[in-house]
């Protein structure tokens, strides 16, 4: 809403600075956004021409002297629709115009044009800084006041307002008015609606039928005959400019005009084009359309509520008018409407159409029924002081369900619970009389409030609380920290394991990413096995942004491995990326499975001794590494175990198991996923799923004994088939109750090591917590390791 | 012929020049073998004391000894000499270059956004509060119905929405939340008065991005319900959340602001850092930066879940992250935090 001060200053006296005014307007809930200034010219003045006469040197040039207020000034003007009579605007030596050429802002100086001393400018819209039109001098509304500087003539301070729904009323003019005369202890000044009634009853012109009555709670109408088509006055036009609004001819102005200053929607019928007169406030009919104001053609639906004449819709109701009954040049009687309709359906209608227009939005929120009576009043007042037109004796008023206001009982005491504080009954009286609420005192402690018609917002007493408060200042509130009853601590384990797990991969070294959950299907189906996505078909968005955010994420590897291309390209070295999230698992009639992933990728060369990245890039194991140091961080112990998935590469593909559950996936990714996201490289990708991860993870720490006993170390090495995994090895060894650990630190295959085997070496340490292992005990337990490696394994003892 | 006596001394000026031009350990090591060894010059000479008289053999006896103890206590003295140059010449050698950069390490990080995050909750819970999560795919019931936000209700405009593909009886129910204030009506469904959460998480509008404006968003919902909570327990309690986040010596600032599911409803805003209060481009020349909306939670939502709004009472509020991140850090690009650009992570 934009508010221009001199159009608000009619209705209220502003005593403070605008700045002011627009902090204690926000702070009220009324937020300014900007305090936007045109015309702050400085010795630019209403003019008149006078006189023309031709350059005595120059064909296209004329010598026109303008009258600026007593004094008379005779300057060189080049432009093509000069002429004699008119009121321009007239620059005097010093005043800053923008330059033609340089569009830049530069101050006028004393010129001798051809020969002809210039005293000044006749200045065009471009030079006033006003639009781009250079074509010629911009001619001023007849009625201006010649002499006056031009500033406070033409300039404007306009408040651009951001009005939050539940205040259709301050979306007007004199809403704000009424705000301002609160806040600033002053009061309002109503506009007159007054008019004399010549024309014949209004009954014998129009008759107004409302079959809706459920989404058009009233109806007014009235008629002015004879009106005189054309532009509005200047101070109009000018108005309806600044508030945002194109003037269009008189009696459409007054409608606009009414309904920037009330707030309340209007519209003008040409009442000839309303067949036998009549007004039928209807749902509209399957497949009845109406051409609008605009040009275009809607399809009606039965839920829409439309203004029809005997005959056919002639206008969507609240939203816009039809052209088949437009106000037009030839237009002498005007049937005007001024209604209250259902928010919700003209809502709806609205964004089922996709015209919004400054009525629809206004009566979306819901505007009192109270209103249309005094906007209609003053529409026809303006039409027959501006349009000349005759007024016909009384209105159509169409309100079935006329109710009482009901008042609001709100007491001393909930006032003090909700504020926090202690306001005078006086002061509590004062304030809601500044905003025309009535308030009665009852005993022993109650106000009766009763709203002004205008306040649809109001109706608990926590409303009026907020009246008070809001008049009174927030700022008055004490702030009050006081130690809380506290509720009993509830775990949330799922929360508590996805921070640590963020904290763990962060810790190993990876870098965390947050990426968006929608993408397209293409993608996530490139990432996905067939099993994965038949099992899990991801959501659709129904209205996506675009294209490549349509569908919800069932898997976190396509986010991160946008991420790893986009770092690959713009920085070089390694990229070792995590994301922590939640991956959307469909369901029946049902919200989504919301899992808790995480992941990470690893690609890239690693950093040499100087830290540049120009050593080996990352392989299977760089990625393993973060995996398992993570993991080591939470106290899991996990096994990997050869597995096939479509996004990996066959043979560098692990399953993670922990206690014998598979939870997650480590792996080299395909190379012709890895190609279609353009990586370069391989890329290494594992995922833990946190629900399976979960159960096997110690909540906390349990403290294992240190032996105070020295061990014996010794190392181990054994051949075994090339396909036998070194963590069954390692596992079998560890098995023994002697063994504290068995560390692997070399791994062979070739001469002398036969054909598909492969040796490995141990570094075995045997401990106890009792005692120091003798050599004939360490020698007997390494025999039964080897048996047993021998039997369940295939193993031989190497050397 | 000199005397054996002769001999000696001239032997040991010898001996002693010989050692003052020694310039090693090995060269020190040929000297004694020279003079003082087994087969040496001064066993040389003294063999000669065998021919002499016992009255000149014991006083050349004596010059003799006295010339080797003299001897092999100067050996010793130029022995650690050399020791020493030799060490401080190893240690010269092996200097290093102090400067030269440490072997690199990977250092991972958590998020700005995941920081900021902690950091918020953290000082919530320091106050007492819980945390709380919902779901990110929300039914219309929760997101808007259930806090006084009907169908076709013009606040509806406040959050553009992102709707799922899934229809019942005609509407579609399921949307991608706007915000995280459906986990107030879904907590206290579950649960009676004192209540005391803060609820984080993702949320998504329909929203073009530029750099004020990201259509993926993270919140956190704050909410406290008991008997006798106020405007004056709200402003207390963000005005201590905020100073804890942005610094003791912030100035708070409270006002009317207009949310559906609270009544009344309030901004908070603190002095901008950036100029102190003067108006800068951070605050938009206000001097004052908006953190956070909230308000006393609205009785109709109270009786909706079965509390008597005349006994209980209570306040909501919600944060964007982001925006927090951007204020602490300076960020003018709120499109930058999940673009997942490591020149911009790594800087946190
Ligand atoms: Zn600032």
């Amino acid at each position: 809403m934009r508010v221009p001060l001199s159009w608000l200053s009619e209705y209220v006296d502003i005593t403070i600075q605008p700045e002011e005014l627009a902090q204690r307007l926000t702070d009220a809930g009324l937020e300014v956004a900007d305090i936007v200034r045109t015309g702050d010219w400085q010795n630019v003045f209403v003019g008149q021409v006078v006189e023309l006469r031709p350059h005595p040197n120059a064909d296209r040039l004329t010598l026109a002297t303008v009258d600026v207020g007593g004094e008379r000034q005779t300057v060189v003007c080049g432009a093509p629709n000069v002429a004699v009579g008119q009121k321009v605007a007239f620059a005097r030596e010093g005043a800053v115009l923008v330059d033609p050429r340089t569009r830049q802002p530069a101050p006028l100086r004393r010129a001798v044009i051809r020969g002809v001393e210039s005293a000044g400018m006749i200045c065009s819209e471009l030079e006033l800084g006003l639009s781009d039109d250079h074509t010629g001098i911009m001619v001023l509304p007849e009625d201006a006041p010649v002499g006056v500087p031009l500033s406070s003539y033409l300039g404007e301070t306009v408040l651009e307002l951001e009005i939050r729904p539940n205040r259709p009323d301050a979306l007007s003019v004199l809403g704000i008015a009424r705000e301002v005369a609160a806040l600033t202890g002053v009061q309002v000044r109503e506009p007159p609606s007054e008019y004399e009634e010549h024309g014949p009853p209004v009954r014998s012109l129009a008759s107004v039928v409302v079959e809706a009555p459920d989404l058009c709670p009233r109806y007014v109408a009235a008629v002015v005959q004879g009106v005189r088509i054309g532009p509005s006055p200047s101070w109009m036009q000018r108005r309806l400019e600044a508030a945002g609004l194109r003037p269009i001819n008189n009696v459409v102005d007054i409608t606009n005009y009414v309904m920037l200053e009330m707030g309340q929607p209007l519209h003008a019928f040409d009442w000839e084009k309303l067949a036998r007169r009549r007004v039928v406030v209807r749902r509209a009919r399957e497949g009845e359309t109406l051409v609008l104001l605009d040009g275009t053609e809607a399809r009606l639906q039965p839920d829409m509520l439309v203004i029809a004449d005997a005959e056919r819709p002639v206008a969507l109701a609240g939203v816009m008018g039809g052209a088949n009954s437009e106000v037009s040049e030839s237009t002498t009687t005007v049937l005007l409407e001024s209604a209250n309709f259902l928010g919700p359906s003209i809502r709806r209608t609205a964004q089922a159409l996709k015209v919004r227009t400054e009525a629809s939005l206004r009566f979306e929120k819901g505007l009192s029924p109270y209103l249309p009576l005094y906007a209609a009043r003053r529409a026809v007042r303006l039409m027959v002081e501006l349009c000349g037109g005759t007024a016909a004796r009384g209105l159509v008023d169409v309100f079935p369900a006329r109710e009482r206001q009901a008042s609001i009982y709100l007491t001393q005491e909930r006032l003090r619970r909700v504020l926090g504080m202690d306001v005078s009954r006086e002061e509590v009286e004062q304030t809601l009389a500044a905003l025309g609420f009535r308030c009665r005192w009852r005993r022993p402690a109650t106000y009766v409030v009763t709203p002004p018609y205008w306040r649809t917002d109001v109706r608990i007493p926590d409303d009026v609380a907020e009246e008070v408060a809001r008049v009174v200042g927030y700022e008055r509130i004490p702030a009050v920290l006081r130690a809380p009853s506290l509720p009993p601590a509830e775990a949330d384990p799922m929360r508590e394991l996805r921070e640590r797990v963020r904290d763990a991969l962060a810790q190993a070294g990876m870098q965390e990413v947050i990426t968006y959950p929608l993408s397209d299907r293409e993608t996530l189906a490139r990432v996905l096995s067939t099993e994965e996505l038949a099992s899990h078909p991801p959501l659709r968005v129904a209205n996506p942004m675009s294209r490549e955010l349509e569908y919800l994420r069932t898997t976190l590897r396509a986010g991160l491995l946008r991420s790893l291309v986009r770092n690959l390209r713009s920085r070089p070295g390694l990229v070792a990326l995590f994301e922590v999230g939640r991956v959307f698992l469909p369901r029946t009639d049902d919200l989504p499975h919301e899992v808790e992933m995480a992941a990470g990728i690893v690609a890239g060369p690693k950093p040499d001794r100087w830290g540049l990245p120009r050593a080996e890039p990352a392989d299977f194991f760089d990625a393993k590494a973060f995996l398992e140091t993570a993991l080591a961080i939470l106290g899991v112990q996990a096994e990997f175990l050869p597995a096939r998935h479509a996004v990996f590469l066959p043979g560098s593909t692990a399953e993670v198991q922990v206690e014998g559950k598979a939870v997650g996936l480590l792996g080299q990714l395909h190379p012709a996923v890895a190609q279609a996201f353009e990586v370069e490289g391989d890329a290494f990708l594992f995922e833990l799923d946190l629900e399976r991860l979960s159960p096997h993870v110690p909540a906390g720490r349990r403290y294992r004994p240190i032996s105070r006993f020295p061990p014996v170390r010794e190392d181990l090495a054994v051949v075994v088939d090339a396909d036998v995994p070194a963590a069954a090895v390692r596992k079998l060894i560890e098995a023994s109750p002697l063994v504290a650990r068995a560390e692997l630190f070399d791994l062979y295959t070739g001469p002398p090591v036969p054909e598909g085997k492969k040796s490995l070496a141990f570094a075995v340490t045997y401990q106890a917590l009792d005692r120091t292992p003798s050599d004939e005990e360490v020698a007997r337990e390494r025999r039964r390791i080897v048996a047993r490696l021998e039997r369940e394994l295939g193993a031989s003892l190497r050397g | 012929m000199p005397s054996l006596a002769e001999t000696l001394r001239e032997l040991e000026e010898e001996a002693r020049t010989a050692l003052a031009s020694v310039a090693d350990l090995e060269a020190l090591d040929s000297w004694r073998t020279t003079y003082l060894g087994r087969r040496g010059r001064l066993r040389e000479v003294t063999r000669g004391l065998a021919s002499l008289a016992p009255e000149e053999r014991r006083q050349v006896g004596a010059l003799a000894n006295r010339v080797l103890e003299e001897l092999e206590a100067a050996f010793g003295e130029r022995r650690r000499q050399l020791e020493q140059e030799a060490l401080a010449r190893k240690l010269a050698e092996a200097a290093l270059d102090v400067s030269l950069p440490g072997r690199p390490l990977l250092r991972g990080r958590l998020h700005p956004v995941t920081q900021t995050l902690r950091d918020v909750l953290a000082a919530f819970a320091a106050l007492g509060f819980q945390v709380v999560e919902g779901p990110e795919v929300e039914w219309d019931y929760y997101n808007f119905e259930a806090l006084l936000i009907p169908k076709d209700h013009p606040a509806r405009d406040l959050w553009a929405t992102l709707w799922i593909d899934y229809r019942r009886d005609g509407e579609m129910p399921m949307l991608l939340r706007t915000h995280t204030s459906p986990n107030q009506v879904r907590y206290m469904e579950k649960h009676r008065p004192p209540i005391r959460i803060v609820s984080p998480g993702r949320c998504y509008r329909y929203e073009a991005t530029d750099p004020t404006h990201e259509w993926m968003l993270t919140q956190v919902e704050v909410l406290a319900v008991d008997e006798g909570i106020s405007m004056a327990d709200l402003k207390g309690t963000l005005a201590e959340v905020a100073r804890r986040l942005f610094g003791t010596e912030r100035r708070v600032r409270f006002r009317c602001e207009y949310y559906p599911f609270v009544e009344p409803g309030m901004d908070v805003l603190i002095d901008c850092f950036q100029c102190r209060g003067e108006g800068c481009r951070t605050c938009g020349q206000s001097g004052w930066i908006e953190i956070l909306g909230s308000g006393m939670v609205h009785p109709r939502i109270l009786a909706n879940v079965g509390y008597d709004p005349e006994r209980y009472t209570g306040f909501a509020a919600g944060l964007g992250i982001e925006r927090i991140a951007m204020l602490r850090y300076g960020i003018d690009d709120i499109r930058l935090f999940y673009q997942n650009d490591l020149r911009f992570l790594e800087q946190f």
